[in-house]
């Protein structure tokens, strides 16, 4: 608990009172709820079956964190009947996360993929018959909608207890990139900006809802502008991410079977000096693939690869470790091209390094 | 998804065909189902913020909110609100008038606290207005509600804020802040919660109150509103109440047994159990299966925690559970979670009296965590303010394990009278013996003679004769679950007419608890005569005693002496005396005859 003093507080006998009356956008407020309200609900007092059904969907995610400011917790939302789970690509997959469905049960979860430029990963679990949202094809809510943003925030939902649920509306559609360089995300494109607080610690993965219980997008990771200080309550549009989760759940986009392809001998194949990139010391089994330095001359410095890039993806598979990084350049002919796409910053680029 | 905007549109539409000529002056028409349903909040809210207290700590020392909950003026608010302020606050109704209220009744663990207006003019009043309770069982999550009270201290005016919003969860377990303050099974909203609502209303969609408003998720956004609100839930709150008007520091109820949820088929199983526990005598055992408690049912390890963060120390309550393949309902007696004065120095601790600028520093630093109760501001010119009003301190008796006496001896004074009122009470001082004649109820009745008094206690049933020559032989005779502990149970009721509670030992108002686990909740008043310790269950409406209860051992079960009565009439002799021990029923006796005489 803490104690503190208010800059407004006062007791009665030394302020001036006040007055407020409705102000007239206020009222406007008021009415348009009661729109919605009185289309969307026949139970006028509650929300809950719109709720309810849309809250089954969503799923805790429990993985990497716990450090100190860094949370081990996520949202996420069933994408297919079969298990397939979207949700935020953050630090909390470094490891293989675990989900809580809505109905209690637990899953030790697969990553399938992940797509950096959007910060949106795919995991399977091994369960069938699931309650899922369908992705829509176009997009469900403009500004001025209502919406409902279920998510697993502060992670109060405690043991089998049910996400939280918040309402408010679209308070606009605005591309991130606006102010860019302010915000600290590779995605540029454009977002749902909402009018409630839902972008909280473990808010990430969450579903964002429209009032016909359609899936509206998913709620980003946590964004403060450094320029003001402001935090962003904002979602990732749903038709956004539609094409690349139905990529990663059609298969054809997968990062999984990455250490199954089948390895070129060594004198062949790629490998790290062949690019001319060292990378940071392999201390850990885990350790990410960290670009030290280039060598000159090289294919990775005529790209401008430079010290401090992260390779995320190497041919589009995912290469979360330097192990599986070099695993992966050992089943790519020497003669090929290498597409690699490596996080700068806040930047996403993929560069193909040729040969 | 058009439909707001399509509705928009076809209003406009509406609009343009009911007035051609478009003027701005024009009222706007709404569609009925609007109007009624805007007309429905706009009624809500007014009748609500009728019951909202805004509560300021005298001296500046900070301050929240409250609701009140009965028309003569009892009012709930967090404990955190009423701590900085001891034992007299000054309350501020939308009526725009600030009454003088004095400290009722504390429960440091749940974070509540009753607190009574007092009229302007200082003396008790009986039109205050209240809220209606709701249930907070039955609310979900997506459902409207609002929060009314005292954000950021902003109700200089006496008018309070209303926030609107959903409940975002249900039947939530936070974990404790510190070492004592548990939302065990509160409510989650996404209505605005800030600092200074502590200890007020949320309310649903219609002004009934559904919680007690006393605690924010606050992280590094600054402590400000970030959509995540609790509240205790008012069925808690109900549990509470009569433990509240007691005026006694109150305690949570624990089962003396730990539970977790099977990982493979889901079933919350007993890991560990005292073996003294009322739990433990009732047959639960290691690895049974809990199935409900307190009538609610029990699917998680968090499910059991929550249903016992709802109620109070000493409650006895149904419980379910599967043993060796066996469904058994019994019932429990619940012990507290604390010894007594392990919960006030825990209190001591956990929230320091003002002026506490210098130490609230010492806190803040020490607590980084992401759950905080939400208000106890303080304004750095507080200084300790003794000053309590003469009115305040005619309602106010300081006493240790008490928040204040007063209500205690009120509650007391209020047994005594209705003791002496039914039979066989007498208005007089006169100390009569009781001469009790029947037969026992079973195959082949026994005749019973039961004599006590202060010169003899005695009883025969059939051939066989008992007397008690002192009190250790009551004691044996309840600690032995014999037949003769009725007249333990008889001869505490008899002195407690005949002595009342001032003399007959210590004896305290425990509060309202179920009888054989059902409601309505029954008024309970402990006395403790040597080692035995008495306790009067009684009706909540007409105040006739039901049972009494005789303990020996805090460890064994008590003798319950049943008093059954046909019918309500309290001036006649009960029907029937049924004596029990655990479940089961030991002697039962069908009452021919209950006459006073004189001593000898």
């Amino acid at each position: 608990m803490v104690h503190e003093q208010p800059r407004s507080q006062c007791i009665p006998s030394q302020c001036v009172p006040r007055h407020s009356t409705p102000s007239r956008s206020l009222r406007l407020t008021t009415f348009l709820l009661f729109v919605f309200l009185a289309n969307t609900a026949s139970a006028q007092t509650s929300a809950h079956d719109w709720a309810r059904t849309a809250q089954s969907k969503v799923v805790k995610v429990y993985g990497a964190g716990g450090m100190k400011g860094l949370e081990a917790y996520q949202s996420g939302f069933l994408v297919s009947p079969e298990g397939h789970i979207a949700t935020a690509w953050s630090y909390v997959l470094d490891v293989e996360p675990i989900v809580l469905l809505d109905d209690g049960r637990r899953f030790e979860a697969e990553i399938i993929h992940f797509e950096p430029s959007l910060e949106i990963a795919v995991l399977k679990i091994d369960a069938s018959a699931l309650p899922y949202f369908e992705l829509p094809k176009i997009r469900e809510v403009q500004w001025g909608d209502p919406v409902l943003a279920i998510s697993n925030l502060f992670n109060i939902a405690t043991g089998d207890e049910a996400a939280s649920i918040m309402q408010g509306r679209v308070a606009s559609i605005a591309s991130l990139d606006a102010r860019s360089g302010t915000l600290k995300t590779p995605y540029r494109g454009e977002v749902l900006v909402l009018d409630l607080v839902a972008n909280n610690p473990g808010a990430a993965g969450g579903a964002v809802v429209s009032a016909d219980g359609k899936l509206a997008g998913m709620l980003g990771k946590e964004l403060r502008d450094s320029a003001t200080g402001v935090w962003l309550n904002y979602a990732l549009p749903a038709d956004v991410f539609r094409k690349t989760i139905g990529d990663i759940i059609a298969g054809r986009a997968t990062s999984s079977a990455a250490a199954k392809e089948p390895q070129l001998p060594r004198d062949r194949s790629h490998n790290l000096q062949t690019l001319g990139l060292v990378l940071v010391p392999d201390v850990l089994e885990t350790t990410p693939a960290f670009v030290d330095r280039v060598v000159t001359g090289s294919p990775a410095e005529e790209q401008n690869l430079r010290p401090d890039d992260l390779i995320l993806l190497v041919s589009g598979q995912r290469t979360e470790n330097q192990r599986l990084l070099k695993k992966r350049l050992r089943s790519i002919d020497r003669r090929d091209d290498v597409t690699v796409t490596i996080q700068r910053d806040n930047d996403i680029l993929t560069v193909v390094l040729k040969p | 998804m058009r439909r707001g905007k399509l509705l928009t549109l076809s209003l406009s539409l509406a609009m343009l065909m009911s007035s051609p000529t478009l003027r701005g002056a024009e009222p706007l028409t709404l569609s009925s189902t609007i109007e009624k349903a805007e007309q429905r909040r706009v009624e809500a809210i007014a009748r609500a913020t009728k019951s909202a207290v805004s509560v300021f700590v005298p001296g500046g020392g900070g301050g929240g909110s409250g609701v009140l909950i009965s028309p003569d003026g009892y009012a709930l608010t967090n404990f955190h609100v009423t701590s900085p302020a001891g034992s007299a606050m000054r309350c501020g109704l939308s009526d725009g008038n600030i009454y003088d209220a004095v400290i009722v009744g504390i429960d440091p663990v749940g974070d509540l606290a009753m607190i009574r207006l007092l009229g302007l003019d200082g003396k008790p009043r009986s039109d205050f207005p209240y809220a209606e309770l709701g249930n907070s069982l039955t609310a979900e999550a997506g459902d409207w509600c609002m929060v009314i009270g005292n954000p950021f201290l902003l109700a200089t005016n006496l008018q309070p804020t209303v926030t609107w919003g959903i409940l975002s969860g249900v039947r939530r377990y936070q974990y404790p802040s510190g070492t004592l303050l548990e939302y065990g099974d509160c409510l989650q909203t996404d209505a605005s919660v800030n600092p200074g609502n502590s200890g007020g209303p949320i309310y649903d969609a219609d002004g009934k109150l559904l919680g007690i408003v006393g605690r924010c998720s606050f992280e590094k956004r600054g402590r400000v509103n970030v959509g995540v609100g609790y509240a205790i839930s008012i069925n808690q709150a109900v549990n509470f109440l009569g433990y509240l008007h007691s005026g006694r520091i109150v305690d949570h109820a624990t089962l003396g047994a730990t539970v977790a949820t099977d990982q493979d088929d889901g079933s919350v199983r007993v890991t560990n159990i005292l073996e003294s526990s009322d739990a433990y005598r009732r047959g639960l055992r290691y690895a049974s299966e809990v199935l409900s408690v307190d009538g609610r049912i029990v699917q998680s390890a968090n499910d059991l925690q929550k249903v016992l963060a709802t109620i109070p120390a000493g409650w006895r309550v149904k419980m379910s559970y599967r043993e060796d393949g066996k469904t058994v309902d019994t019932l429990v007696r619940l012990r507290s979670v604390h010894l007594q004065d392990e919960l006030l120095e825990k209190m001591s601790g956990a929230l320091p009296p003002p002026p506490p600028i210098e130490k609230e520093k010492e806190k803040e630093k020490e607590d980084d965590s992401d759950d905080e109760e939400d208000s106890d501001e303080v304004e750095p010119d507080a200084a300790a303010d003794d000053k309590i009003p003469p009115a305040v301190r005619k309602q106010l008796i300081e006493r240790k394990g008490y928040a204040n006496y007063f209500f205690n001896q009120k509650q007391q004074t209020r047994f005594i009278d209705s003791l002496r009122s039914q039979f066989p009470g007498q208005a007089d001082q006169s100390n009569p013996a009781w001469e009790i004649e029947g037969n026992t109820v079973e195959a082949k009745p026994r005749p019973v003679k039961i004599r006590v008094g202060p010169d003899a206690i005695a009883m025969m049933v059939g051939e066989t004769p008992m007397t008690a020559e002192d009190r250790g032989e009551l004691y044996d005779a309840i600690s032995q679950r014999s037949i003769g502990g009725i007249v333990s149970a008889l001869e505490g009721w008899r002195r407690m007419l005949a002595d009342g509670p001032k003399k007959f030992g210590e004896s305290f108002y425990l509060g309202t608890m179920p009888l054989g686990g059902q409601r309505p909740l029954r008024d309970c008043m402990v006395g403790i005569d040597g080692e035995i310790e008495v306790r009067f269950l009684s009706h909540p409406d007409t105040g006739v005693v039901e049972v009494v209860e005789a303990f020996a051992d805090r460890d064994e079960d008590p003798a319950e002496l049943w008093i059954l009565r046909d019918e309500v009439s309290s001036d006649q002799p009960p029907q029937m005396l049924d004596l029990r021990y655990g479940t089961d029923s030991v002697l039962k006796i069908k009452i021919d005859s209950w006459k006073k005489v004189e001593a000898k």
